[in-house]
């Protein structure tokens, strides 16, 4: 009942309000259909934000989560001071978005920190052709330890004696990693990649302090996007249509996810050799 | 829909409260005239900053006190807050009795959707005292539909002392004069100018401010009825506004930037880091607020109005700017137009002229200005005859953020002046 009254109503009225064009003001008396959603397609900005969106997911499978794993690698080995640099490395995941988006920000301004450090003179913010890997350097930064932390505790989870005998039977370290450890971490592999995924198509609060999505819509995102129209335009039928878009790829994302990668997992099978 | 039914339901209820005796929470007690029973207004205002908050906490206490039988519930609001409150409270079929507004063409959409009350009748017998420029702004079809409290307009503040380096004697009047200005300062190695173009609308400012110039305040109306915007006018503006790009006189991020906060336009000019920037009057706060040398700055700020262009088609009795107002909600009680009377003809006009956070628009309540930067938009403001109203609010709100958009593009090196007036163009078009 709750979750009927607080989830699904608001998905039906979203997808209600994108058949027509409404300012939010007054009686809904101007259907237009699909127009809304032709119009998203055509229009270069928001598929140039959706375009973003994607960067971010295979910008965050390719950098951010193989980062996360060796940092666990390395804090699960027994070295000085682990302890320490776990609760370091987890830090910044307990700030909020916003405060992270402000603290980057002053770093990057012309004259801010990030100028006295770097060897090369950019203008991090400000440069449409940069501003995207920007931004991903300050989710990275905030998420990496979240990551870092299911890692950890997913290779916690592996019993040491299958390593040693893995050792023992003569692995090298690689092998040991490829073979043992990465097998037996897949569960939550799968895991972390899916929230990573979902976290990177509905991104909003980070980018919308540091940049707003500009400049000239070089760092928007599909949740940007939305809150512009809405909002700002106070094109609310339009802004709706493009809610129901994002809720459609993520949640297509997520049953076909379930399906085929975490269906393993979930039906409770302890171990699988990767792929 | 279900809105009317839920607001049947309130003004039932709120009537049933009346009746019983009740003061409580009541969005309007709905009589024709004015009532001696208990009323309740909800103000809602964005004077968020003193000094104009404390000046009208006073005016309540002030107002209450001469009027026991009423009550005023007062939401101070932060700009942005306060216009996400409001457009989320009418999607409900809900209004304040007393809210902010710009007038322009996002009053007109609330006007459309029978949430603002006309208040032609009720306030006749006084708004002739008000500036006609500013009063002008809340029209619709003829009909008054808010009073405005405040009028400034949007020119170029520079640093004196930074002109002085720069060998500049007087501030420049033409266009032409203007750009040989900011090559002299940029000779010295002086910033010419910050804009805080992150935030889109101070860039608009001067793409505005040239059209305003060179295809003039009909062009400009025309515009906003038939979406003409790319007439040859405006892509001369363009044009205009890109040979001042190309000069490259802005500091350097100026996309990241915004206009207020950290390495912001304001805090370009707080600190003396580059010489001009073309904002309105509430400029001078927020420069100060931006620096450790708040003094330092007021001190050393100038002002002159945004320079005429040879050729073209409006003159320098025109100005670019805005205000603030009150519009009224549909459910407000007589007395809601009575309070906002008394804010904005009383002595509580010549108070906030005094403080300095406003600029008062009854007639006579000029020389309560003293502060020397307001005085000088305040006299150009007299010499105005016209007001192009900020075009984000002039039109409707899509076409507004088009312009914004379309102007950033422009200042990014990423649209040429054709295209930022066709892209503009189109959105209005598209409606």
């Amino acid at each position: 009942m709750l979750y009927g009254l607080l989830v699904i109503a608001p998905v039906l009225q979203a997808m209600y309000y994108s058949g027509f064009k409404w300012n939010g003001l007054g009686d809904l008396d101007d259907f237009v259909g699909l127009e809304n959603f032709r119009r998203a397609f055509a229009d270069d900005v928001f598929t140039g934000a959706l375009w973003h969106n994607g960067v971010f997911v295979v910008l965050s499978l390719l950098a951010q989560l193989p980062f996360a794993l060796s940092v666990a690698l390395m804090l699960n080995a027994r070295i000085r001071g682990r302890a320490l640099l776990r609760v370091l490395y987890f830090a910044p995941f307990v700030l909020s978005e916003v405060v992270t988006g402000v603290v980057f920000t002053l770093m990057l301004q012309p004259g801010g920190l990030a100028d006295g450090v770097s060897p090369v003179d950019r203008e991090w913010l400000a440069d449409p052709s940069i501003v995207l890997y920007t931004l991903f350097v300050a989710i990275s930064w905030k998420y990496f330890g979240f990551h870092m932390i299911l890692y950890l505790a997913g290779l916690q989870q592996i019993p040491r004696e299958l390593e040693e005998a893995a050792i023992v039977d003569g692995a090298s370290g690689w092998q040991v990693f490829r073979h043992v450890t990465l097998p037996l971490l897949g569960p939550t592999i799968r895991i972390s990649a899916f929230l990573s995924i979902i976290g990177a198509l509905q991104l909003f609060d980070l980018v919308w302090v540091m940049t707003g999505g500009g400049p000239v819509n070089a760092s928007n995102t599909m949740a940007i996007y939305m809150v512009d129209w809405g909002f700002k335009r106070f094109q609310f039928g339009y802004a709706s249509a493009v809610a129901v878009i994002m809720l459609v790829i993520s949640l297509a994302f997520a049953l076909l996810y379930q399906r085929y990668v975490l269906r393993r997992d979930i039906e409770g099978a302890l171990t699988s050799m990767g792929r | 829909m279900i809105q009317p039914v839920r607001s049947a339901l309130v003004l039932a209820a709120t009537a049933l409260l009346v009746a019983c005796g009740g003061g409580g929470d009541d969005d309007g007690s709905g009589s024709a005239s004015k009532s001696t029973g208990p009323v309740t207004i909800e103000w809602w205002h964005i004077q968020n900053n003193d000094p104009m908050k404390s000046v009208w906490a006073d005016a309540v206490k002030q107002y209450e006190a001469a009027n026991p039988n009423v009550k005023i519930n007062v939401t101070v609001l932060e700009n942005e807050a306060f216009k996400a409150k409001l457009t989320t409270t009418m999607q409900g079929g809900k209004v304040p009795d007393i809210f902010q507004s710009w007038g322009g063409g996002t009053l007109k959409e609330q006007v459309e959707a029978g949430l603002v009350q006309d208040v032609t009748e009720p306030t006749k017998a006084w708004i002739g005292d008000l500036n006609s420029a500013a009063t002008g702004l809340y029209q619709i079809d003829g009909k008054q539909y808010g009073v405005p409290f405040n009028l400034g307009m949007v020119g170029v503040w520079y640093r004196k002392s930074l002109f002085e380096q720069a060998g500049i004697d007087a501030p420049p009047a033409t266009w032409d004069e203007f750009l040989t200005t900011v090559q002299a300062l940029k000779q010295k190695g002086v910033t010419p100018l910050a804009v805080g173009e992150k935030d889109k609308w101070p860039g608009m400012f001067w793409w505005a401010n040239l059209s305003l110039r060179i295809a003039g305040k009909d062009a400009l109306a025309q515009a906003g009825e038939d979406g003409s915007f790319d007439s040859p006018g405006f892509v001369k503006a363009g044009a205009e506004l890109k040979r001042l790009i190309d000069l490259q006189p802005f500091q350097k991020g100026f996309l990241a930037a915004p206009w207020d906060g950290a390495g912001g336009e304001a805090a370009q000019i707080g600190n003396g880091k580059a010489a001009m920037s073309l904002m309105g009057q509430w400029a001078p706060s927020t420069y100060a607020a931006n620096t450790k040398e708040s003094e330092e700055v007021l001190a050393d700020l100038g002002w002159f109005p945004f320079p005429t262009v040879d050729g073209g088609a409006g003159g320098p009795t025109e100005q670019f700017g805005g205000g603030d107002g009150f519009a009224i909600g549909k459910d407000a009680p007589p007395e809601a137009v009575d309070f906002i009377k008394f804010l904005v003809t009383s002595d509580v006009a010549n108070k906030a002229g005094a403080s300095g956070g406003i600029l008062p628009v009854k007639k006579g309540t000029e020389s309560s200005v003293t502060d020397p930067n307001m005085k000088s938009v305040l006299d150009a403001r007299a010499q105005a005859d016209f007001v192009q109203l900020y075009l984000d609010q002039a039109y409707a709100p899509a076409v507004g953020q088009a312009v914004n958009d379309a102007v950033q593009e422009l200042f990014a090196g990423k649209a040429s002046p054709q295209d930022v007036a066709g892209k503009i163009a189109d959105a209005a078009k598209a409606g």
